[in-house]
């Protein structure tokens, strides 16, 4: 079987920010706790080879560190999202036209008018910021959409002939859901993983930048980004290469996202 | 005035079409029969042009001389609807759902500058007329969702005809139709003929129905014409031997002998099913009675047919017999032991199994074909080895090999896929085989075959068959007694020979009226 | 019509109720005693017990819900502790600049991304669907924050043809303070674009392939006519549902893009009340946000029936 482009593309991108991330563990080019505040704000040399910090830190051993954060907040949101979500999406198509199925349906609705960037509004209100909190919010964010996923998937599932005849064999909705059901939605849920993978880099990114997720002195690429906005005139590298940081990880994921649609999912291919 | 010179297609280099060839007179009807696949929905789109995309075309398509295959998009569109109109199988999908019917049917006349757009809702108005939709009782204003299958086509059919084009395409156009409005949708599209002088191509898959409208028919396999000539000559000499079997397997009756004995299986009893309808917040809740105090027994060794049109209630009735529905009153027993939905005891389960319609959506695409087959062992502690054993015994008695157990069910034809699924329904030795429209998605050949099957199924471990389906063939062909069902009651009952050649009830009368026949002197 | 209005309605008021509720345990249940927590660790029993009178902390949960919620049916948030203005002043004077910010953002990316991706779809896979596609492709994957700072660098700092940020008022001049408001917009609409063209694409490329697109050629229209006629009001359903979903993100986004350009709007309101604080300020902004959020599905919903008639009789 032939791999998409796209798929090699974007797996290629996103594991090589996952592989800095894992690398800043043992070694950075420079400690990002050493700050160095004579050589501040130097643009990209052979030194540094995406230039200093406002404290002189240098900013692509802060890129390295920062991955870890943005990529684990994002990762273990998803985690959430999917551990809910599913078995509710699973539940509530099993009890189709129920009145479970309402209830989980429009709490689902409800959570949907909550952004991630409200949610970390009220939890930040109670408990103050921290990564945690973003991961919390964003986690609840996903649960919705992971539960909604599931849900359309299964719904679809349930008319087809192959669920009766597993009724007729006896087995219950519980069975049925384990071994019918989520087997077949599985393509649907590891795209979607992706996607909401993806958009928790950017909202990760986002709740730093406003001041609720990750603290400092934990780097973060959202945070590096908020530093750099006084100095963007006097030093645009600050600004410029966690921005990028960030976009090519996305760009990464959304790609893989697309390329693993179109190779786990044949009908799609020809609408794309 | 229609000729087609060696008309050949290929899409992305699949040869699709291979030199088709055949004229069509004024005010002529031109049947195109053949089995799925065989080319004859892609002749059409051929002829007006509309192929696919990727579609490679050569020949020679001449309507009164002109070559359309030489005339640029821009003629051909205006060429589409005013001199040749189409016609397609789905009614249900093929009018716009957001649009009303009046102006579907006016947008005809106005892309093609026949009319300003009150007079093109005038002419809208009389063309539905024409077709049996009286605007006083289906107003221009109702949308594809308010009307039924057989009013849909209309609206196709007015839209289509509403140029007086020389030429009318249709494409199955029945065949998603139940048997009484495709009578009636046939008797139009002949007055069409008749009186408006219009030519028609008319393809289908059913040779009954051509019988009774071509003037002359062509027969169509794997992309080539295989034989064509006068209707009457081409069913009276079956010249071509895929013809003949064509022929043959259309009116396939498997040998049986029947053994029936006084020992009921399957006893239904005053079952009644009603479904909730409207909203439960605005105004009271309100019940559809979907299965009407039904009466229902089938006998040991016995192939009961259950007949009748779509929303009559049968697959609500399956679903309860299967213990997947409750009833609102009466009852059904299996064996003499009640079922009841929501507690149906596996030892119970293991009396009844179930054939579906569609091929494609009776297994899971993840599952091997041994596992498929398998899965009724839920309701039975059978040891692995015996299992196997079984499993293996079951595919070959539907001619399938016990390798294919490691397949994946992709790799199988549809045929086949109804084979297995027959093999994963007798594998724990049910009492009661329900085949739920089983053969209707299939072939003519292919349902002969499974016919046979069945028949040398029932002999061999001496199964009681519940046959429901809307085909008459199918039924007349396999079952010794037949009810006929309408809006949720049985209306009669008897046996299949009798009630199929001297029905009772207005309905059945009416039903097996609507038949498509060849008529008895063509077929001795 | 008026079923599925009523019936849409009535889950409108349960939407708000319920939403309500949650915000007002978050802020208020969970995390113990609001005063205390406003004031710090150190403040002395007495101000805490004045504040508590102050903020109407005395009393039952039921008593304070019922309280704040009848309060905002009458346009009364209460009073900012540290503002010390009613708090609907303050939202009103803000709502001033997110409310027109979001509406802009929202009109250059519908304006933007529906004409690109009918254009991508009927020219699918050629130069152009290729163009639009990779464009979008990287659009979705810019957070707008960065845009907004890369849009300031270029055409504040090195170009100077707007300002790199604050907001004149509209006592200004419209003009003069809806140029303020280009390069936020412009930032806030980049994704939303994005998302919206490929929903468009998907959507019309699905339609076409539909059996109504086709009769609709054999009645001799062109493909663009056909485009036009039959499949663009079926295509804009999925359209409208991406817009009603995304408008969450769209309000989230406007929060954050203030901070970027210093707009005094509901988000710098939120994120100074939240260091200062001030939590009836919190409440009440989040409250108006889901608000704004709920107010907007109804409508696509309402929208629906109104492109699709089996919505207007069914249920």
């Amino acid at each position: 079987m032939k791999l998409p482009a796209t798929l090699i593309l974007g797996a290629a991108l996103s594991a090589a920010f996952v592989l800095l991330g894992l690398i800043s563990f043992v070694w950075t080019p420079y400690d990002v706790t050493v700050l160095n505040v004579a050589g501040r704000m130097q643009g990209p040399s052979a030194d540094h080879l995406l230039g200093t910090d406002h404290f002189g830190r240098d900013i692509l051993s802060m890129i390295m560190v920062g991955a870890r954060t943005s990529i684990g907040v994002a990762l273990v949101s998803v985690g959430i999202g999917m551990a809910f979500g599913v078995p509710l999406g699973l539940f509530a198509a099993a009890n189709r036209g129920g009145w479970v199925d309402e209830v989980i349906m429009r709490g689902n609705d409800m959570v949907f008018a909550f952004p991630p960037l409200v949610l970390a509004i009220l939890i930040t209100a109670n408990f103050g910021p921290s990564a945690v909190n973003a991961i919390l919010a964003i986690g609840i964010f996903n649960i919705p959409v992971f539960a909604r996923v599931t849900r359309g998937g299964a719904l679809s599932l349930w008319t087809l002939d192959f669920v009766m005849a597993a009724r007729v064999a006896g087995k219950g909705p519980g069975r049925i859901s384990a071994e019918h059901i989520l087997p077949n939605i599985l393509n649907l849920l590891i795209v979607q993983g992706t996607i909401q993978f993806s958009v928790g880099i950017i909202f990760e990114a986002a709740l730093s930048y406003v001041g609720l997720g990750a603290q400092p002195p934990v780097p973060s690429w959202g945070r590096m980004l908020a530093d750099s906005q006084t100095m963007i005139g006097l030093a645009p590298h600050m600004a410029i290469f966690p921005g990028l940081a960030i976009v090519l990880m996305v760009l990464g994921l959304n790609l893989m996202g697309d390329g693993l649609r179109d190779h786990l999912d044949p009908r799609l291919r020809r609408m794309r | 005035m229609l000729s087609v010179e060696n008309l050949s297609m290929a899409i992305h280099g699949t040869p699709i079409l291979n030199g088709v060839s055949f004229e069509i007179g004024r005010g002529e009807v031109f049947g195109l029969v053949g089995e799925s696949g065989s080319g004859k929905s892609m002749t059409a789109l051929g002829v007006m042009r509309l192929e696919p995309r990727g579609a490679e075309v050569s020949g020679r398509v001449l309507l009164e001389g002109k070559d359309l295959m030489r005339e640029p998009e821009s003629r051909m569109n205006a060429l589409r609807g005013r001199e040749i109109g189409m016609i397609f199988q789905e009614p249900m999908t093929a009018l716009n759902p957001v649009k009303t019917i009046g102006d579907q049917v006016a947008e005809t006349l106005l892309v093609h500058d026949a009319a300003d757009r009150a007079s093109a809702r005038k002419v809208a108005a009389e063309r539905l007329a024409r077709v049996g939709l009286d605007p006083d009782k289906v107003p221009l204003s109702r949308y594809p969702h308010e009307l039924s299958g057989g009013q849909r086509q209309r609206v196709c059919i007015a839209m289509a005809v509403a140029l007086r084009p020389k030429l009318l395409i249709a494409d199955e156009p029945t065949t998603a139709l139940d048997v009484t409005t495709q009578a009636q949708i046939l008797k139009l599209l002949k007055s069409l003929v008749e009186e408006d002088g219009m030519s028609l191509m008319l393809i289908t898959h059913d040779l009954a129905v051509v019988a009774g409208m071509a003037h002359h028919v062509a027969v169509m396999r794997d992309g080539g014409i295989v034989e064509q000539a006068p209707t009457a000559r081409l069913f009276r000499e079956r010249a071509h031997p895929y013809t003949a079997k064509l022929f043959s397997d259309s009116g396939h009756v498997p040998r049986r002998e029947p053994d029936t004995s006084v020992k009921p299986v399957l006893q239904v009893l005053g079952a009644t099913r009603d479904y909730p309808v409207g909203s439960s917040l605005f105004g009271p809740r309100q019940h559809f009675r979907a299965v009407d105090d039904v009466d229902l027994t089938v006998y040991e060794g016995e192939s009961v047919g259950l007949v009748g049109e779509s929303g009559c209630g049968k697959s609500t009735l399956t679903r309860a017999i299967l213990g997947l529905d409750p009833l609102e009153g009466g009852s059904i027993e299996l064996d003499g032991t009640p079922v009841i939905a929501g507690q149906v005891p596996h030892a119970l389960r293991r009396g009844m199994q179930v054939v579906f319609q569609d091929p494609y959506g009776s297994f899971n695409p993840r599952h091997r074909v041994g596992r498929l087959v398998a899965e009724p062992f839920h309701l039975d502690s059978v040891p692995e080895t015996e299992r196997d054993r079984r499993v293996a015994e079951a595919l070959e008695a539907v001619g399938l090999t016990p390798a294919d157990r490691d397949k994946y069910i992709h790799e199988f034809s549809g045929g086949q896929r109804q084979r297995i699924a027959i093999a994963r329904a007798i594998v724990i030795r049910p009492r009661l085989l329900i085949l739920d429209e089983a053969v209707s998605a299939l072939d003519v050949s292919i349902r002969a075959q499974i016919l046979d099957l069945l028949a040398d199924l029932q002999q061999r471990f001496r199964l009681s068959y519940l046959f429901i389906s809307h085909d008459l063939s199918v039924v007349r062909a396999i079952t010794d007694r037949v009810l006929v069902m309408q809006a949720g009651r049985i209306v009669e009952e008897g046996e299949t020979g009798t009630v199929l050649t001297a029905p009772q009830h207005p309905y059945s009368r009416k039903l097996i009226a609507a038949v498509p026949r060849i008529p008895e002197a063509w077929v001795a | 019509m008026l079923r599925y209005l009523g019936s849409r309605l009535l889950s409108l008021c349960l939407s708000l109720a319920v939403a309500s509720l949650v915000i007002f345990a978050a802020i208020e249940v969970v995390p113990g005693d609001p005063a205390s927590f406003m004031l710090g660790l150190n403040a002395e029993p007495d101000t805490v017990a004045a504040l508590r009178q102050e903020l109407g902390l005395e009393g039952g949960y039921v008593e304070r819900y019922l309280a704040w919620t009848g309060g905002m049916l009458h346009g009364d948030f209460g009073t900012s502790y540290t503002y010390r203005v009613p708090v609907s002043e303050l939202i009103i004077a803000r709502l001033w600049v997110s409310l027109p910010l979001t509406i802009f953002a929202l009109i250059i990316s519908t304006a933007i991304a529906i004409p690109a991706g009918v254009w991508a779809a009927s020219r699918r896979g050629r130069p152009a669907d290729i163009l639009v596609m990779g464009t979008t492709q990287l659009g979705m994957a810019v957070p707008n924050f960065w845009f907004a700072m890369i849009l300031v660098l270029i055409f504040a700092i090195n170009l100077g043809w707007f300002a790199a940020g604050g907001f004149p008022g509209w006592e200004a001049g419209f003009f003069t303070a809806l140029k303020s408001l280009v390069l936020p917009a412009l930032s806030l609409a980049l994704f939303q674009a994005s998302i919206l063209a490929r929903v468009m694409r998907s959507s019309l490329l699905e339609t076409l392939d539909q059996d109504y697109v086709r009769t609709a050629r054999a009645k001799g229209l062109s493909r663009r006519l056909a485009i036009r006629n039959h499949a663009m009001r079926n295509a804009m359903i999925p359209v409208m549902t991406i817009v009603g979903l995304q408008f969450s993100n769209l309000i989230a986004g406007a929060i954050i893009i203030e901070n970027v350009f210093f707009l005094p709007g509901l988000g710098r309101l939120v994120f100074q009340a939240i260091t200062q604080r001030d939590l009836i300020v919190v409440e009440s902004v989040v409250m108006i946000l889901v608000f704004a959020v709920i107010l907007v599905n109804f409508l696509v919903d309402l929208s629906y029936a109104v492109i699709d008639p089996r919505l207007r009789r069914r249920r």
